[in-house]
């Protein structure tokens, strides 16, 4: 058995649970991203009601904030209820999203640029948060604004003394609103444009939570509000620094670590501790493999592969052979993951094709061209032994299969199940395979984000290339498993296993070789 | 699986959710002083004295300069770095030594701290110079301040009224 890190096998395992409360399609942990989108929406429109309601002056922003908080508790304190605690969940799902791209290594390698592009994004949020404790102007807000300036002073370039707005009666009703400004429109519209940067390289990107998981986590959000709404601090006072302050530390962590550091210092930790995150791809480098190739011959533009490539490695454009189709596809090996998922969407990867000549397929991965597999699922057919013959289809990423291997059992690994045509299946099954057991990573959850999504859909003749409906459906299994379900997958085999054997019987024991249906 | 473990399991991980949400949110409480302690915050801008006077160009050096570049003083535009102490009861709260910001060192020196004190009453001291050129302190201020619990007294200069003040 291969080893697992433990951090990657805690969080598999903690995705499991999650599997058995909200199943696959809400799983919070497979949206994790998506859910951080909604929680935006549940800031968004909560922070337009607000904008509403709230003055924008030093001398009459608390006095907005108390008023919707109290006299109008009903809705604009239950928004602004909605407004903090969602951005709190927002943080939580970030750093969930972060870490779990971490723990399960889908950080470096082609995905490096997601990956730096997202640390800053987690800043942003940051920096956006601060700016609406400032707007509350209570003594969170006056502390925020003190020790924000601070840290402003001690930039090099900073002439000037921004802390000094914030002392005596000195403080300025022009900066706080242009800090209103900035919190309303100017960091928002920067924040967007970073989370465009961060799915730029990925293609059908999803932003939007499922409908049951964002119900439930709205549900969820709303009771919060009614049961703990968000309240201030007593309004600020210049001449006064309280002592005790109730920090939103999803926001606010930075601050408290100016009592022992001075503002320069906590610069440098922060700054070194995002450095290091976004060197993190590289510490040590990840090589991906060559980029997918195409062969114009073989390719008749039908555009499949462009329409299933995750990563928008894949373009299409006008023929330039003279071939008689309109249009040719093209890889931007910059952008290609090396999945393998455009091999199994080729209808020229069909195995039955060139029996006995060469397979060469209309795009293919130069490391295991479909001719490889094809001779591999060949070679594997020749090696099982016995009266119930199995072969295994399963992808590098999941769990690893080379242990099932036995005289009865033989494993064929792809870079992504995805990679598999359809057709691959049949083929084993018409050529000596008693079985077809399919593994890959668990539904709802696929190291190149669609494999496993493709293939259903190729299954269930609702995407192309279909698996035709003469490959015996009782004679092929899937079964997903991720890399720590070694137990559930060795008894889902046996109970295939058992299951063709009883096929086995019945077909040698019906007349004229019946197939069981 | 149990539809009604199902839902519950999704109750209790929302509620999980939202308890981590709501107790980050304000807690645990951040103390920013002790209950006794008060915070005396040193805070000014000032444009300290130039190194160097005006002195009039000799006819060759003004010679060695293009001729729109030729004017009769000189004038260096660099100023002293400050040097300042603050004590409260005699014993040395704080002390600094600055250089003015800029290439040409000639932009206003920016001071900016905060001290956290215990309160009650108190005798502050403090003493700047600003002037390279002479020894000792160019600015002084001696005074007694009774400080509150949470207080926040500003230690303020202005050179144009005289010098230090609090507020």
């Amino acid at each position: 058995m291969s080893f697992i890190n433990p951090i990657k096998r805690a969080y598999l395992a903690m995705e499991a649970w999650f599997n058995i409360a909200f199943g696959s399609e809400w799983n919070p942990l497979y949206n994790i991203g998506r859910l951080s989108f909604f929680f935006f929406w549940v800031v968004f429109i909560s922070g337009l009601y607000l904008f509403i309601f709230f003055d924008t002056s030093l001398s009459g922003a608390y006095a907005s904030v108390e008023y919707m908080t109290h006299e109008q508790w009903y809705v604009g304190g239950v928004m602004r209820s909605l407004h903090r605690y969602a951005s709190d969940a927002a943080v939580i799902t970030i750093l969930l999203h972060m870490f779990r791209e971490f723990a399960l290594g889908r950080y470096n390698g082609f995905r490096w640029f997601s990956w730096i592009s997202g640390v800053p994004t987690l800043w942003f949020v940051i920096t956006l948060g601060i700016t609406g404790y400032w707007l509350v102007w209570d003594e969170l807000g006056l502390y925020v604004a003190m020790l924000s300036s601070q840290l402003i002073d001690a930039l090099p370039f900073i002439s000037g003394s921004m802390s000094r707005n914030f002392i005596g009666d000195q403080v300025s009703d022009r900066f706080f609103t242009l800090m209103a400004f900035l919190h309303f429109l100017g960091q928002p519209l920067f924040l967007i444009f970073a989370f465009w940067i961060h799915v730029k390289r990925l293609s059908l990107v999803k932003i939007s939570a499922p409908k049951g998981l964002a119900i439930g986590s709205f549900i969820a959000l709303l009771a919060l509000s009614l049961v703990a709404p968000a309240v201030s601090h007593k309004p600020a006072d210049a001449g006064q620094v309280t002592a005790v302050l109730n920090l939103d530390w999803f926001y606010l962590n930075v601050y408290p670590l100016m009592d022992y550091v001075t503002a320069g210092q906590t610069w440098l930790i922060t700054l070194g501790v995002t450095l290091f995150l976004m060197l993190l791809p590289w510490l040590p480098p990840k090589k991906t493999g060559p980029a997918a190739e195409v062969h114009l011959d073989y390719c008749n533009g039908c555009e499949q592969c462009a329409e299933d490539c995750p990563y928008d490695a894949i373009t299409v454009q006008a023929r330039t052979d003279g071939a008689k189709f309109e249009h040719e596809v093209k890889v931007n090996a910059h952008l290609c993951a090396a999945c393998g998922i455009c091999v199994g969407s080729c209808p020229a990867s069909n195995p039955f094709r060139m029996k006995n000549e060469l397979l060469v397929t209309g795009i293919d991965m130069p490391q295991m061209p479909i001719n490889d597999v094809r001779d591999h699922v060949d070679a594997a057919i020749a090696k099982l032994k016995g009266d119930n013959k199995i072969i295994i289809l399963g992808c590098d990423n999941a769990l690893d299969l080379s242990a099932l291997e036995a005289d009865g059992v033989q494993v064929i690994s792809l870079f992504c199940i995805g990679m598999m045509p359809a057709t691959l299946v049949e083929y084993a099954l018409a050529n000596g395979a008693d079985g077809v057991f399919i593994s890959g990573c668990r539904t709802g959850d696929c190291y190149y984000r669609y494999g496993n999504v493709w293939m259903d859909k190729r299954f269930d003749g609702s995407r192309q290339p279909i698996l035709r409906q003469r490959a015996e459906r009782s004679r092929i299994k899937v079964f997903r498993a991720a890399a720590t379900d070694s137990r559930k997958l060795h008894r889902e085999l046996a109970e295939f296993q058992n299951y063709i054997k009883q096929l086995n019987k019945e077909k040698r024991a019906a007349p004229h070789g019946a197939v069981h249906e | 699986m149990n539809k009604v473990l199902r839902y519950g399991l999704q109750i209790f991980f929302y509620t999980l959710f939202m308890l981590v949400v709501w107790y980050f949110s304000i807690k645990p409480p951040y103390y920013q002083l002790e209950e006794d302690q008060a915070v005396i915050t040193l805070s000014f801008t000032h444009a300290t004295k130039l190194r160097e006077a005006c002195r009039k160009m000799t006819q060759e050096e003004l010679l060695k300069l293009a001729p729109n570049m030729r004017l009769s003083m000189d004038c260096p535009r660099e100023r002293s770095p400050l040097r300042l102490e603050l004590y409260l009861d005699d014993k040395l709260l704080t002390k600094a030594a600055l250089e003015p910001p800029g290439f040409h060192k000639d932009q206003s020196v920016n001071l900016f701290q905060r001290i956290k004190v215990k309160a009650g009453k108190h005798q502050l001291r403090v003493w700047m110079n600003d002037d390279i050129n002479i020894e000792g302190s160019t600015y002084q201020h001696e005074q007694t301040v009774i400080l509150k619990p949470e207080q926040q007294l500003l230690v303020d200069f202005d050179a144009g009224s005289g010098g230090f003040f609090t507020n």
